[in-house]
């Protein structure tokens, strides 16, 4: 038997926003596509699928990661948080309503994988300053350059969280 | 993207994983954090036909202080060292290097072994690891070895690691009391990628002279490069501005780095004298805290 027909179906159990879904994935499917197209998840986005843009940022045991780069192989056992895991029912959460406050979007591509970050940000530092905000979303590009409105949309969220029991 | 087919476990132990690149060979690599692997895999610029995943391996990861050494286990991601207690008192210049690589979501998943077991010319562990005198610990079947990082770097993408070893500590000389450390680096604006960069390791006595230096430089040659004509220039020598300016003057001599689309020989020979500098000054700044 050939090395790829060996292991050529790896079972996983993944908790993805807090529902445990047990899979069974070819190696090579990335966790972005496991997302999309497994658990029918497409608010987490593929842009440049070379793990530059950001978009497909989701959080995997509570980090931000690029869900183009990992496979699904590898988040068996972690937990994954994605853009459709953050609102509380109709809440939203403070990240996206500042994006709508301030305008922090425009065609909403890059959107899902800039919150994603900007939620990451917020849970260690709950008072970035710009600089430490611009440099937090190094990895996550916008191309209807939006990004004054996207700090902007970071800084209404921060103040908004600290203020918050 | 997707890559070329490949069967894919999750060993539980260095040991397995040992035993899985014995009964695969040529045909396993090893995954760590994947953000070197995964992209190329993507790309198929390399298509290995099966993966042994380090990801879930017991005591790979972590950063402990003992017996004199820092020890890093080779999983541990970028982010973990840049924040890391231990790290930022005993040896920032570590943790400069490991915040300026990539960004924050690639910080949160690459891994120092991973980064220095890929040997890109273009990355930056290799060269701060150069500096702060590195020794790698590689495990294989018949036991494990060290190797120094003189002698780790042997070409591009290319290490003295065997194809039966795993890569599972790298340890690090806590230096003595009066040596500064620090990591200076001009990334390419595109890919954030090295365009040159140098790492600086500095023992200063109390009379304000150089006790001993190392001095690292990225991306001029295949891997990173000891800058000795800069450290015998410094050794002895009281650290004034004009005597640093002086010997890292010298960190580009006898190379020849391979001129790219972004930068000329001349350019990466003349920016490498500059961040060398900005690499000491540092480095004596702190050492002098």
């Amino acid at each position: 038997m050939t090395a790829e027909a060996e292991y050529a179906a790896v079972p996983i159990i993944v908790t993805v926003n807090g529902v445990k879904h047990d899979a069974v994935v070819e190696p090579r499917t990335l966790l972005v596509y496991f997302l999309r197209e497994h658990l029918g998840l497409t608010g987490t986005h593929v842009g440049c699928d070379t793990s530059q843009c950001g978009a497909c940022t989701v959080h995997l045991n509570g980090r931000a990661v690029k869900s183009c780069t990992i496979l699904a192989a590898q988040a068996n056992g972690a937990e994954v948080k994605t853009i459709e895991g953050l609102a509380d029912g109709d809440a939203f959460h403070p990240v996206q309503e500042g994006f709508r406050e301030k305008h922090g979007l425009q065609c909403g591509y890059c959107t899902p994988g800039m919150i994603m970050t900007a939620v990451h940000l917020l849970e260690t530092n709950a008072n970035p300053t710009d600089d430490e905000i611009k440099h937090a979303l190094e990895g996550n590009i916008c191309r209807c350059t939006g990004y004054v409105n996207i700090v902007e949309s970071v800084k209404w969220a921060a103040e908004k969280m600290r203020k918050q029991p | 993207m997707f890559p070329a087919s490949f069967g894919y476990v999750a060993p539980r132990s260095v040991a397995e994983a040992l035993e899985l690149m014995t009964k695969h060979g040529e045909d396993g690599k090893l995954l760590a954090g994947g953000h070197s692997l995964i992209p190329a895999m993507k790309l198929r610029l390399q298509s290995p036909r099966f993966l042994i995943d380090l990801g879930t391996v017991p005591g790979l990861q972590g950063i402990k202080a003992e017996g004199g050494q820092l020890i890093i286990g080779a999983l541990t991601v970028h982010a973990d060292v840049a924040t890391s207690d231990p790290v930022r008192k005993h040896m920032p210049g570590l943790s400069d290097a490991a915040a300026v690589i990539g960004d924050v979501q690639v910080r949160n998943r690459g891994t120092i072994g991973g980064s220095v077991a890929h040997a890109d010319p273009a990355a930056d562990m290799p060269v701060i690891l150069t500096a702060l005198n590195a020794t790698f610990v590689a495990q294989s079947p018949s036991g494990s070895r060290t190797i120094a990082v003189d002698d780790f770097f042997t070409d591009f993408y290319t290490t003295a690691l065997n194809a039966n070893e795993i890569l599972t500590e790298i340890r690090l000389p806590i230096p003595p009391a009066g040596t500064g450390t620090a990591y200076a680096k001009l990334p390419h604006p595109a890919s954030g990628y090295v365009v040159v960069s140098a790492g600086a390791l500095i023992t200063r006595q109390a009379s304000g002279s150089c006790a001993s230096a190392r001095i690292a430089i990225g991306g001029l040659g295949s891997g990173p490069l000891r800058a000795i004509a800069t450290e015998i220039e410094l050794q002895g020598k009281p650290l004034t501005t004009q005597i640093i300016a002086a010997a890292a003057a010298k960190a580009a001599e006898e190379t020849d780095p391979v001129e790219d689309s972004y930068s000329s020989t001349e350019y990466k020979q003349h920016v490498a004298t500059v961040y060398a500098r900005k690499a000491i000054e540092a480095a004596v700044e702190r050492a002098k805290r």
